[in-house]
């Protein structure tokens, strides 16, 4: 299987006044093509930080990250902006649905990024919100929802642009068991059928369980990995 | 670019959309824009309505006499030898052998105002046998003129509505004597509406005023004949004296006021439109820190910097365009075509109408316009600098 993305010694370092908080010293790593990792480890432990240096959402301080063979750490502002919306999907903790919009003009968003007509735009929507099982909740506002479907909104969301990674911070961390379960099996249902490679931050290990292999982080280091059963 | 287009229409859909969840600083900063745009317009309003109503007064066949360098008619004295002088001047017009001139004692006396039930000052005139004939547009409405020679005074229509106490048929009482209203004129839309007018030598014995003279007026054959008549003081070194055509002469005191209220005007609108600008940076800062985590979720799907900076631009005008409307509805049920009096530049009350004009509402919107481009534009830049990540958007 080919990489994905590869991370090659990268450093990232905050600094507060004169302090510098070394988050990652020399952190290398490999996801494949059509992986689904799960990423554990402590509170403060470099999660979310890892997860936005893969999208793209912060820069690393040294080191090189490679996405499909493209060195997304030297690309521009705005060039990154674009990177973001043609090659990654976002999944959030508390779903970040745009209260004012219907789940079909949630869904919508990143279409707005491309030249899709507004009639090919309307058909990926339907097409993303019938992969999620919500074609009958699409003209519904987020506050008519429950928490689960409207993770299966933020879902369609990040997949209606076709995107070949999807990022995930705490994707079940506001839901109940069953739902949570639900959500997973639609995330591992979009990572064997649909091919998405998926990165995916929790603290919970039955959610792990859902992904295809485990890396545990500590203090900016991996410490174990295990694969799935 | 059409990308960017729709970025932009999506965000300033979302922001306006979600104007209700922010009603109340909303609210705030439209009225505050508002009540800028009201203080400004009722001032060029004021200003506008003075200026018509002193230049729809003035013939240019009339010519009115001041002492040089006077500027207004208070501060003018002509002598009654230099009045005689003029009298004598080419083109003036004569009725058999007596020429059409009225020499004028404008004084200031105390009348009692309606609105406010107070003292204010009135313009009390005193002119001459021809001082009605030499004023195309005044009529006698009520009873008849003054008698040269008694204590009948004539009382302007415009000044009746604003003052008590001059009513027709009363007697009324100034510097201790006795006088009789035994008519009412009216001038509309002119300073006269809002004059008492007598004989003017009894004018000048009463008021201690004796062969003085602040202005004259003359009745000259044609418009060139005044120019005529300038040559002719300007030649005689006797006659320090101005001429000017009455038409001349009401556009210059006119623009004197209008000048000043136009100052008021922009000063106070300036002064407010600053408060409601600090109004509406904090609204939309505020709105900006409220949709910080909408912003960081687009930032991070791809939505450029440019679709946050124009969405909260989009909103301030909206609300700043909003205040505007505001602002000339509330002008135009307060005070649009009401009628004022106020002091004009010689200290005389004179009663004209607020009037608006569609040069003084664009105005009002350009400012509008400017709070909101202003009280959008460090928000915008605000909102475009949220960082696309992820634990900001997880707020
Ligand atoms: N902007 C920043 N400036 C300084 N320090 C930061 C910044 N962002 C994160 N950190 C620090 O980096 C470390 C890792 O943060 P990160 O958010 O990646 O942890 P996490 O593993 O996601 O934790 P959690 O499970 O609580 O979400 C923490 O110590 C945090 O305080
Ligand atoms: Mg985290």
């Amino acid at each position: 299987m080919t990489d994905l993305i590869r991370l090659t010694d990268v450093e990232k370092t905050y600094t507060r006044g004169k302090e510098k908080i070394a988050i990652f010293e020399r952190l290398s790593m490999r996801i494949e093509q059509g992986d689904f990792l799960a990423l554990m480890g402590p509170s403060g432990s470099g999660k979310t930080t890892l997860l936005n240096l893969l999208g793209g959402t912060d820069r690393a301080t040294r080191g090189t990250i490679e996405f499909d063979g493209k060195r997304i750490d030297k690309l521009s502002e705005g060039q990154l902006t674009n990177w973001r919306a043609q090659n990654v999907g976002f999944i959030f903790q508390f779903y970040n649905l745009m209260p004012i919009l219907t789940a079909a003009q949630n869904v919508e968003l990143p279409l707005l990024l491309t030249n899709l007509s507004p009639k090919k735009r309307r058909e990926n929507v339907a097409t993303a919100l019938n992969i999620v099982g919500l074609s009958d909740r699409a003209r519904h506002k987020p506050r008519e929802m429950s928490g689960g479907q409207q993770q299966r909104v933020a879902i369609a969301r990040a997949i209606v642009a076709d995107p070949k990674l999807l990022l995930c911070d705490e994707p079940t961390g506001d839901l109940d068991r069953t739902t949570a379960d639900e959500v997973l099996g639609t995330l591992q249902l979009l990572n064997r059928d649909l091919g998405k490679t998926i990165v995916m931050v929790t603290h919970d290990a039955a959610a792990a369980k859902f992904a295809k292999r485990t890396l545990h982080l500590d203090k900016g280091h991996f410490v174990a990995s295990e694969l799935a059963a | 670019m059409a990308s960017l287009f729709k970025q932009i229409s999506a965000v300033t859909s979302m922001n306006v959309r979600s104007i209700p969840q922010r009603a109340a600083m909303s609210i705030a900063s439209v009225v505050a824009v508002a009540l800028a745009i009201s203080v400004l317009l009722f001032f060029l309003a004021l200003g506008h309505g003075l200026s018509q109503t002193v230049q729809g007064s003035g013939a240019n066949d009339v010519a009115i006499v001041l002492r040089d360098g006077a500027g207004a008619e208070l501060n003018s004295v002509v002598t009654r030898d230099q009045l005689n002088i003029i009298a004598q001047a080419p083109g003036v017009v004569r009725r058999g052998q007596a020429p059409i001139i009225s020499g004028e004692l404008l004084v200031i006396v105390d009348g009692n105002k309606r609105s406010t039930n107070t003292n204010a000052n009135m313009p009390f005139r005193g002119i001459g046998p021809e001082g009605l004939s030499l004023r195309h547009n005044v009529h006698i409405v009520q009873g008849r003129m003054f008698r040269p020679g008694t204590n009948e005074i004539v009382v302007g229509a415009g000044l009746l509505r604003e003052f008590s106490g001059f009513e027709f048929g009363r007697t009324i009482r100034l510097r201790g004597t006795t006088w009789q209203v035994v008519g009412v004129f009216e001038a509309p839309g002119t300073v006269f509406d809002s004059e008492l007018w007598a004989d003017v030598a009894v004018t000048q014995s009463l008021f201690n005023r004796p062969n003085v003279y602040q202005t004259m007026r003359v009745q000259m054959t044609s418009p060139a004949a005044v120019q005529t008549l300038k040559r002719f003081v300007h030649d005689d070194p006797r006659l320090q004296l101005q001429v000017l055509s009455e038409r001349e002469y009401y556009a210059q005191q006119a623009s004197q006021s209008t000048g000043q209220f136009t100052i008021i005007a922009w000063f106070l609108g300036v002064v407010m439109a600053i408060g409601a600008l600090a109004g509406a940076l904090n609204t939309m800062y505020a709105s900006v820190a409220a949709r910080s985590a909408e912003i960081a979720t687009l930032r991070i799907i791809g939505f450029s910097g440019y679709a946050a900076f124009f969405g909260t631009m989009v909103e301030a005008l909206m609300l700043s365009a909003l205040g505007g409307v505001l602002g000339l509805v509330i002008s135009f049920i307060a005070f649009n075509g009401r009628s004022t009096s106020t002091l004009s530049s010689g200290f005389t009350q004179l009663v004209f109408r607020f009037e608006l004009s569609p040069g003084i509402i664009v105005s009002a919107i350009i400012v509008a316009v400017i709070i909101g481009l202003f009280g959008g534009f460090l928000p915008g830049i605000r909102a475009a600098r949220v960082r696309p990540q992820l634990e900001l958007a997880a707020q």
